[in-house]
């Protein structure tokens, strides 16, 4: 108790170099929070929503915009495919579920999603308020859809044509709120679900399905496809890209091409975070062979009072581990606020859902990591003075 | 009490120092004489138990320092041993009292704040308690650093040349400080000095003047 009084008098007796290598040490330990809780978070949300989908169908084009824009709703699909083209998938023996999706229009630049019930079974979706739709022009909003827009069951609304909040509106067909779904942590929570006969009612152009000759052929964005045996995928997207005018498209095979593009950017990512708190351990490390150094005369007359070597070892020791404990707290909370207002800023971006207030067991690591980065860069130093010669030290200054 | 025996010490790089055999009363006075650079501050270290000798005996206050581990002469150093070095080394980092305070710290006790007030208050220098040892005088700085030397009412004072930068009425100022501290705690006192004012103070001490081949030494040799 008594050190640990002596070893913060002295780390604030020099109060701008503590300042500063507290300050470069919580840097680092930021810098690695943020890495840790954005990655963590960034995975756990891609792993939630590509559980159970094996394939994806869609109009040709990239297939990585297809995964994009079908699973993650991130990008705009890359066009439309013929809704009979969908259900003659739907009767082959290999597919197990298939999920129609028929995008275009948005809510104040949150997406509406034509689909079937069968999309709120996949997520294991629950309904927190109210209750899903029934009928044709009702919507069930996603968690954070709700709190942005503040609309609640019972509300109307009608929607913006395409994926940005500026198009025209659909006044004419307005859309009923029957509910509010429970947050996920996943791709649902920002969006609004209705059915395919919404979308399709809403850009029913008055006259032209009655055009003698010319019957508008229903049609919708993609679908979502789960086999009934893994063994289908390597048949079945071959016979969907070859035999159909659509392309199917593996997540599994687009997202490890995504990570193979991306993970480099995460590597470096936490490279730069290692090499930032490399080079506090290495500040600390110099802040404390200077500190002893500048103080081998005051450890020389701690000795001749009659301090052992292991009670001035101690006093070092110490006082790296006030520093390191303090950038601890300091660098978590940081690191948690800055993931915080990314989060937020993702938010406001209708992106990827993040959070500063979850706990990773692994930060108990980065405070492990940063007490035995101050614990190691104080033993040299400490091992010296356990060594000094102390009736020469006093003699010469 | 102080007593050497065949007393010699060798640091790597210069010449073996002897010592000769001296005998000082508990409560008397040693002045150690000599140049520098002759072996005053290493007498005082090995008598502080701070250095280990090469070979010989020192016996403090009844206690033969050969005889002690290392720890155990810290613990002694701590409680028997007050020394005065000559650079004072009052710590820059902490007020006048914390630097007593730290007395405390090293020796492993609980602190005292009644017992450094007191003793602060002896020496003269009792409202300095908060200054830091930047913003002291000399003669100041050396009042703080006598009244840590006896926080401990040590048997032994050992003063490494008290008076070397101070004028006339300071240096008889601090002597006469340091002679009644000495007898306050009936503590033997030894000054290492080449200052003719000292002697001046204690007419009465012994003078062992270091730099001659003591006898027994010489004896060895041949």
């Amino acid at each position: 108790m008594k050190t640990i009084a002596v070893a913060f008098r002295y780390l604030w007796s020099r109060p701008l170099a503590a300042l500063l290598n507290l300050l470069l040490l919580t840097l680092g330990l930021a810098s690695i929070t943020f890495v840790l809780l954005a990655s963590e978070q960034v995975t756990r949300a891609f792993q939630r929503d590509l559980a159970g989908i094996d394939l994806v169908v869609g109009a040709k084009g990239s297939p990585m915009q297809l995964i994009l824009s079908g699973v993650f709703q991130l990008d705009s699909p890359p066009g439309n495919i013929l809704y009979t083209d969908v259900q003659a998938l739907q009767r082959m023996p290999q597919v197990e579920r298939l999920i129609p999706l028929a995008m275009g229009d948005s809510l104040r630049g949150w997406r509406i999603v034509g689909t079937s019930q069968e999309y709120l079974a996949h997520y294991k979706l629950s309904v927190g308020q109210g209750q899903t739709w029934s009928r044709p022009l009702e919507a069930v909003l996603g968690a954070q859809v709700s709190s942005s827009t503040g609309l609640k069951p019972g509300d109307s609304f009608s929607g913006n044509h395409g994926l940005g909040a500026s198009g025209p509106e659909h006044a004419q067909a307005p859309y009923r709120v029957t509910g509010v779904l429970a947050p996920c942590g996943c791709v649902a929570d920002r969006l609004v679900l209705t059915s395919l006969q919404s979308v399709w009612q809403v850009h029913d152009r008055p006259g032209t399905a009655e055009e003698p000759g010319h019957k508008e052929e229903k049609q919708v964005s993609m679908a979502l496809i789960s086999y009934k045996s893994p063994l289908s995928a390597v048949s079945f997207p071959r016979m969907v890209n070859t035999t159909t005018n659509m392309q199917a498209a593996a997540p599994a095979v687009e997202v490890s091409r995504l990570m193979g593009m991306l993970g480099v950017g995460t590597d470096v990512m936490k490279g730069l975070a290692g090499v930032l708190l490399v080079t506090a351990a290495l500040s600390v490390f110099i802040a404390l062979w200077n500190a002893v150094r500048e103080r081998r005369a005051d450890l020389a007359m701690l000795r001749m009072l009659g301090a052992t070597p292991m009670r001035v070892a101690a006093l070092l020791v110490c006082e790296a581990l006030l520093l390191a404990l303090m950038a601890s707290v300091l660098g978590l909370a940081a690191g948690h606020l800055v993931t915080g207002v990314v989060g937020l800023l993702l938010a406001a971006r209708q992106s990827l859902p993040m959070t500063g207030m979850i706990w990773l067991p692994q930060e108990l690591w980065i405070v492990g990591a940063a007490l035995g980065v101050a614990f190691v860069a104080a033993l040299i130093p400490a091992l010296s003075a356990y060594r000094m010669d102390v009736a020469q030290l006093l003699n010469s200054r | 009490m102080i007593q050497t025996q065949a007393l010699h010490f060798h640091y790597a790089t210069s010449p073996e120092m002897f010592f000769a055999d001296l005998r000082v009363p508990q409560g008397g006075t040693l002045l150690l004489h000599g140049n520098s650079g002759s072996g005053k501050s290493t007498w005082l270290a090995l008598a502080a138990g701070m250095l280990t000798p090469a070979g010989g005996e020192v016996t403090v206050a009844g206690e033969r320092l050969s005889r002690l581990s290392r720890t155990r002469l810290d613990h002694w150093r701590a409680r028997t041993v007050g020394f005065l070095p000559q650079k004072l080394h009052l710590s820059d980092a902490l007020t006048v009292e914390g630097n007593l305070a730290l007395a405390y710290f090293a020796a492993g006790l609980p602190e005292d704040a009644g017992t450094i007030a007191r003793s602060l208050r002896t020496l003269g220098v009792g409202d300095l308690a908060d200054r830091k040892p930047t913003q002291l005088s000399g003669g100041q700085a050396q009042r703080v650093a006598l009244a840590r030397t006896i926080l401990m009412q040590p048997k032994v004072i050992l003063a490494d040349e008290p008076t070397a930068s101070l004028d006339d009425d300071a240096a008889r100022d601090g002597l006469e400080l340091l002679r009644s501290c000495a007898q306050q705690c009936n503590a033997t006192l030894v000054i290492a000095t080449h200052d003719r004012r000292v002697q001046d103070t204690f007419p009465d001490a012994l003078v062992y003047r270091i730099g001659v081949q003591p006898e027994w030494a010489r004896r060895m040799r041949t």
